[in-house]
């Protein structure tokens, strides 16, 4: 913070000022995730008796073995397994069907081109909750219900991705498909050499993006799986939550809650430049 | 190496005729510059030759072969667009080995191809270089090169040096030049430049609307022009065209005299007032406004004395300068 290498002038008071503000920022943020790891690092008796420690304590081992390998319904490993094959699922399944409707929009002269396009997009005006009992029905009938299958196909169109590959296609310069045709490449051959290792960053911003989106999903595991074993982490941590009468095991809960996070962070963290230059510049 | 033969091709997009029936007919060797104005079918012809525009009808034949309906790459040409179209995020030598790559030719061989071409057009050194890592001049070379290596029977030549500074197309028109005449491979090759035309082509084609207007060894078609719109186009400062009233004569239609075949002279056929002059050292260029309102630039050696801007004097030329052209522009 002192020497920024001559970037930032130094500015006296201004430049204190502005850090202090940063910091209370980033304190007041951090703060919650903070409360919820000293949490998982404590016995369930001291969580209930006030004040809330905001120290962790010694109970972090057992906490987080107890999570990973039993949990409350079922084991945290399990769910994050799970959790990662779906997030995965979809953020690849997205990608990859959007990068193929782009190309076949862009680069295809078909009979009501625009017309796809449109429908295409018009899948953005609604959300998957608007449409989430028909989706439930088709799935149970093709008995996808506790599958995986049935956790990602439903979820692995995506409007906004081809949206994004199709205008990053279109600043593409047509010569480029033309010169790849006179050296006699042809659509899938350009696709593949050309056009994918240049959308190498959009793919990355992407895919941090729609791994998020996968992980977070809630609304959709939660309706089609009824077994424990294929529940995900997300909704998992809620049906870690007392019903009634039970008694939470709140250290354990808090636990799941930063294991849970743990994937998205790394992947964000783990693709962070590729992720920036994609969002910033595009390749040309 | 082959031939090329357009036999009245004709163009439309929809309902617009873009070009009306073009005949040329190219020896095997031979560079050819197509120059005309934007927007008069140049391009589009260039494309059609290369497969990448459909041709609405006539034939397009290299060598001895109908191409009308073959595959850019089974045409056996090599083109050089206008910006490049350089492979962003290949090295130089996989944008030149790419089409090679494509054909399944034996690695050693593409690797001889590619430094042989990479030492006639100095690239070596950045071989492993991505294209934006290059200089403009560079860039064009590895365009070049791409054409090269791969042996092609016709090299196409979409405006390949618009994109560079005055200097260097100076530099890279003689280079293409003397590769083509190296090569001995035939060449079409596009522009709007004049001058690009009149040094690097065997023959040139002046293409106006759609429609060739000529075809000729440069000096013939400067010299000759058939019509107004080559008279006009071709040479810089552009011809002077005089109504033949305004000299005296009968008749419609116009006469063109090339500037720097007029010269002052009080004896002169026509007279004018100066409206400005410009002096670019090796050569002045006067500008008259003659009786009836006509633009008239004479160019004379800046040995000559500069005449008084608003003074009125009056050129004269040889009879031989004057080129008569009927009144729908054609040559008398």
């Amino acid at each position: 913070m002192a020497d920024r290498g001559g970037m930032v002038e130094r500015r006296g008071a201004g430049l204190w000022l502005t850090h202090l503000g940063l910091i209370l920022g980033v304190a007041f943020i951090a703060f919650p995730i903070w409360l919820a790891f000293v949490a998982s690092t404590v016995s369930q008796p001291e969580i209930v008796r006030p004040p809330m420690p905001l120290l962790p304590g010694d109970q972090m081992w057992e906490n987080y073995s107890k999570a990973l390998t039993s949990g409350v319904n079922a084991p945290v490993a399990l769910m994050l397994a799970n959790s990662m094959v779906m997030a995965i699922g979809i953020s690849l399944g997205k990608i990859a069907i959007s990068l193929l409707s782009a190309f076949a929009i862009v680069y295809f002269r078909f009979p009501f081109r625009r017309v796809f396009f449109w429908l295409i997009f018009l899948t953005l005006m609604l959300p998957v909750e608007v449409r989430i009992v028909p989706t439930y029905e088709v799935i149970a009938n093709f008995g996808m219900l506790n599958s995986y299958s049935g956790l990602i196909l439903p979820l692995v169109a995506s409007a906004t991705a081809t949206f994004l590959f199709r205008q990053f296609f279109m600043t593409v310069p047509d010569e480029l498909a033309e010169a790849a045709r006179v050296d006699g490449a042809g659509p899938m051959r350009f696709f593949f050499d050309i056009l994918l290792p240049m959308s190498r960053t959009n793919i990355a911003a992407l895919f941090v993006i729609l791994f998020i989106y996968g992980w977070n999903q809630y609304l959709w595991p939660l309706l089609i799986t009824t077994d424990p074993s294929m529940n995900t982490i997300v909704m998992g941590i809620k049906q870690m939550f007392p019903s009634g009468d039970d008694i939470a095991d709140w250290p354990v809960i808090m636990a799941t809650s930063i294991l849970a996070m743990i994937p998205p962070v790394l992947v964000v963290i783990g693709m962070q430049k590729l992720f920036i230059r994609g969002l910033v510049e595009s390749e040309k | 190496m082959a031939t090329v033969s357009l036999q009245d091709i004709r163009k439309s997009f929809g309902k617009t005729d873009v070009i009306h029936g073009v005949d040329i007919d190219i020896a095997d060797g031979e560079f050819i510059v197509i120059v005309g104005p934007s927007g008069c079918g140049k391009s589009t012809l260039l494309r059609m030759v290369a497969g990448l525009e459909t041709v609405t009808s006539g034939e397009v034949r290299i060598g001895d072969r109908r191409v009308n309906e073959a595959e850019p790459m089974a045409r056996d040409i090599a083109m050089v667009f206008q910006n490049y179209a350089l492979y962003p995020h290949m090295s130089v030598f996989d944008n030149m080995a790419y089409g090679l790559k494509i054909a399944k030719t034996p690695k050693s061989e593409i690797e001889a191809r590619v430094a042989q071409a990479a030492k006639m057009l100095q690239l070596e050194p950045y071989l492993q270089r991505k294209p934006r890592e290059l200089s403009g001049g560079q860039r064009q070379r590895v365009a070049m090169g791409r054409a090269i290596v791969r042996k092609p029977a016709v090299f196409l030549f979409d405006e390949p040096l618009s994109n560079l500074d005055a200097k260097l197309r100076v530099q890279m028109r003689l280079e293409i030049k003397a590769l083509q005449r190296e090569l001995g491979v035939t060449a079409l090759y596009v522009t709007h430049d004049q001058v690009e035309a009149m040094t690097l082509a065997d023959r040139m084609v002046v293409m106006n609307g759609g429609v060739a207007d000529q075809v000729g060894a440069p000096l013939e078609v400067y010299g000759n022009p058939q019509t107004t719109f080559v008279a006009g186009f071709i040479g810089s400062p552009p011809t002077n065209f005089l109504s033949p009233a305004l000299l005296g004569q009968q008749g419609d239609g116009q006469i063109g005299i090339r500037p720097e075949h007029m010269a002052i002279d009080p004896e002169g056929a026509l007279q004018g007032t100066v409206a400005y002059a410009e002096a670019l050292g090796a050569e002045t260029l006067v500008h008259l406004r003659a009786a009836d309102g006509t633009q008239v630039t004479v160019r004379q050696d800046a040995a000559h004395a500069i005449p008084a801007e608003g003074s009125a004097i009056r050129v004269g030329w040889q009879d031989g300068a004057m080129m008569r052209f009927d009144a729908a522009g054609r040559r008398v």
